[in-house]
């Protein structure tokens, strides 16, 4: 979407089940849908769309057994291999006084990289500008588009013609 | 519908028939007008306090420690108490957006962004207070584990004190970094609605969302993680500040129940400021629509479950140093109980214990008023807890020779009233620039809890006037209080 210009029609629909009502249409008709946008999470969307389940949290655990072992090992290098030093009698490894900093670390590291992953992968971080198809879908409106580059003439006609009949409230053509 | 089917007998947590873009009418809009007298004159008021904080700091770090009435015996006085105090009330925040997330609770989404702002600000307040108590701020760096050229020399990873610095700074980044996430979607809300400066602004801070299906699952997915890793975040995080005493050697410090106790403390504490900023805010933004009675009598709950949790801790803590049989910690309880600071142990008592126990009346859950009034009493309560715990326990040490007493200078009180300064400074600042509530989230549990789609309970439905008294109303009228808004 970000990558090049690209021409597409969208149709705003009113309500989440219009829009699911819509999509279910656009598959049993073989429409190919490029995007779907809403103001808020609509459930039971994603199977209509055919996204499987994000794995951003394999990543969170990833990034957090990352953040265990650093603070872990870190810690274990410090007080047995750099700089052994008793402590109030207490043993050079005491593997208990390591529980609350390795948790800390385990959460900081899946926190910060499940975030960032989340926004890279996105196409998003600060002061991007990603295309505002409608400025409406951030409000009320539900939107379908569908991109009209690459398909014969009478497409566009098609695509509008299944928004009429599935109840959008606006339907326009837009580059992008 | 994502929200799923609702009880009948739930009360409706969005009210006023509100349609999707009424809500974003009446969220935006508090950003989008000119401040308010009321904010103004608010602002200034806490500007002058964060002023007066910021000069007191400053002739603490030029002049010293000794500008604080700190002495060999009471090593630690409001310095520490205003830390404790703070980041209990930072615990709110992150128990109503991550723990109630995972348990479902959906009025959270009234409260959750105010309140986690309500805990980043708390945070840094608090953050405040171990960097300056040092002495010497400008060698705080050597806290942080780092290859030195001092050897290189680490910190003892023994320490409690260690373990609350990573505590906190986790804990800081991770409610921020929460806080935000929740916030981007919002704020491509008022970017779509706003024009020259405002626009470019709310661009930069919406980081390019567009509300993507693929994006909002994600989104999802993302919070639900985060709110997995806050949830034992939140409760180690208290928990390691209670270490900080706990495994200490001073009688009436060194006890196993103290991290149970922080931790309810601390969310008792939070729900109380979180309490004071709502029924401030709800009231000057005209968001009672969204943040209705029922938010208010739900906060009322936990507030007296938690407040009888550090109330049966308190009692505990008696039973337990006279059964243990121990001089010292007996003396230690006499000492709080009937010592020189006996007030601050009855004030304790009195804000903490005595007063959340009105709240087992519905009728005062529910009282505007009195919730206001009692969120105070339990923040000047959780106040003197702290105070009772380190100042007045360290004052009555194992040598009476040593014993003392401590009243803060004007320059330590200047620092505490500086703190609050910062916290409705930021506060302020936040309620101009964000929306105050989720307005994604409401808008997703809109059809599950909107009045005009929840069901009206089978028999009867009361239904709560502002003044707080009761009316009863028959169902399938379904009448509604003239709240048909624009």
């Amino acid at each position: 979407m970000k990558h090049g210009e690209k021409n597409i029609i969208f149709g705003l629909y009113d309500d989440e089940e219009d829009l699911k009502r819509a999509v279910i249409k656009a598959n049993e008709d073989h429409l190919q849908i490029m995007d779907v946008f809403t103001p808020f999470a609509v459930h039971g969307l994603d199977p209509l769309l055919g996204l499987s389940e994000s794995r951003l949290h394999i990543g969170g655990f990833v990034y957090g057994m990352l953040g265990t072992l650093t603070a872990f090992l870190g810690m274990t290098w410090i007080f047995t291999r750099d700089w052994p030093q008793i402590y109030g009698g207490k043993p050079y490894w005491p593997i208990l006084s390591f529980v609350p900093i390795t948790f800390e670390l385990t959460v900081l590291f899946a926190s910060i990289g499940m975030v960032t992953t989340f926004y890279i992968i996105n196409g998003m971080g600060p002061g991007v500008k990603n295309p505002v198809i409608h400025p409406s879908i951030t409000d009320d409106k539900f939107c379908i588009a569908f991109t009209t580059d690459g398909h014969e003439h009478g497409h566009v006609d098609k695509l509008r013609h299944f928004f009429q009949h599935t109840g959008a409230s606006l339907v326009e053509t837009k580059t992008i | 519908m994502g929200s799923g089917p609702t009880s009948p007998i739930r009360e409706p947590l969005v009210k006023g028939h509100k349609t999707y873009h009424q809500i974003t009418e009446d969220l935006c809009s508090p950003t989008e007008r000119a401040p308010s007298r009321a904010w103004t004159l608010a602002f200034i008021v806490a500007l002058s306090a964060l002023t007066f904080g910021v000069i007191c700091i400053i002739i603490t770090i030029w002049v010293g420690i000794g500008t604080w009435r700190l002495n060999r015996t009471i090593g630690w006085g409001w310095d520490i108490t205003n830390f404790v105090w703070w980041i209990g009330i930072g615990h709110a925040g992150t128990l109503i957006s991550a723990i109630l997330l995972l348990f479902r609770q959906k009025w959270r989404t009234g409260v959750n962004r105010a309140a986690e702002a309500m805990t980043i600000f708390a945070v840094i307040c608090a953050a405040l207070f171990p960097a300056i108590h040092v002495g010497r701020i400008w060698v705080v760096f050597y806290f942080f584990p780092y290859p030195n050229t001092r050897g290189p020399l680490w910190p003892n990873f023994n320490s409690p004190l260690l373990w609350d610095l990573f505590a906190i700074s986790t804990y800081f980044t991770v409610s921020l970094l929460f806080w935000y996430t929740g916030l981007v979607p919002d704020f491509a809300t008022v970017r779509d609605r706003a024009k020259g400066f405002r626009k470019r602004m709310y661009t930069f801070l919406a980081f390019g969302w567009t509300g993507a299906a693929k994006h909002w699952q994600r989104h999802e997915s993302l919070s639900l993680v985060l709110a997995g890793l806050a949830t034992p975040l939140v409760l180690s995080v208290h928990t390691i500040v209670s270490f900080d005493f706990a495994t200490s050697i001073i009688p009436g410090w060194h006890t196993t129940i103290f991290p149970p106790y922080f931790v309810a403390g601390a969310i008792f504490s939070g729900f109380a400021m979180v309490q004071t900023l709502m029924i401030i805010t709800r009231k000057v933004l005209n968001l009672q629509d969204y943040i209705t009675l029922g938010h208010i009598e739900s906060m009322n709950k936990v507030i007296l479950v938690t407040g009888t949790i550090v109330g049966v801790a308190y009692l505990t803590e008696l039973f337990i140093a006279w059964y243990s049989g121990y001089v010292y910690e007996q003396f230690a309880f006499f000492n709080r109980a009937l010592g020189p600071y006996w007030w601050s142990y009855f004030g304790m008592m009195a804000c903490n214990v005595l007063s959340p126990q009105l709240f087992w009346s519905k009728k005062i859950r529910r009282n505007v008023t009195m919730t206001f009034f009692m969120s105070i009493f339990v923040n000047i309560g959780m106040w003197f807890e702290r105070f009772v715990i380190i100042a007045t326990t360290l004052a009555r040490d194992y040598l009476p020779s040593s014993w003392s007493f401590y009243v803060p200078s004007i320059v330590e009180i200047g620092i505490y009233v500086g703190t609050l300064g910062i916290f409705f400074t930021f506060y302020l600042i936040f309620v101009r620039i964000a929306p105050v509530v989720a307005i994604a989230e409401i808008k997703h549990i809109l059809k599950g809890a909107g009045d005009q789609y929840a069901k009206p309970n089978a028999k009867s439905t009361f239904q709560q006037v502002e003044s707080g008294n009761m009316e009863l109303k028959t169902a399938g009228h379904g009448s509604h209080h003239g709240q048909d808004h624009h």
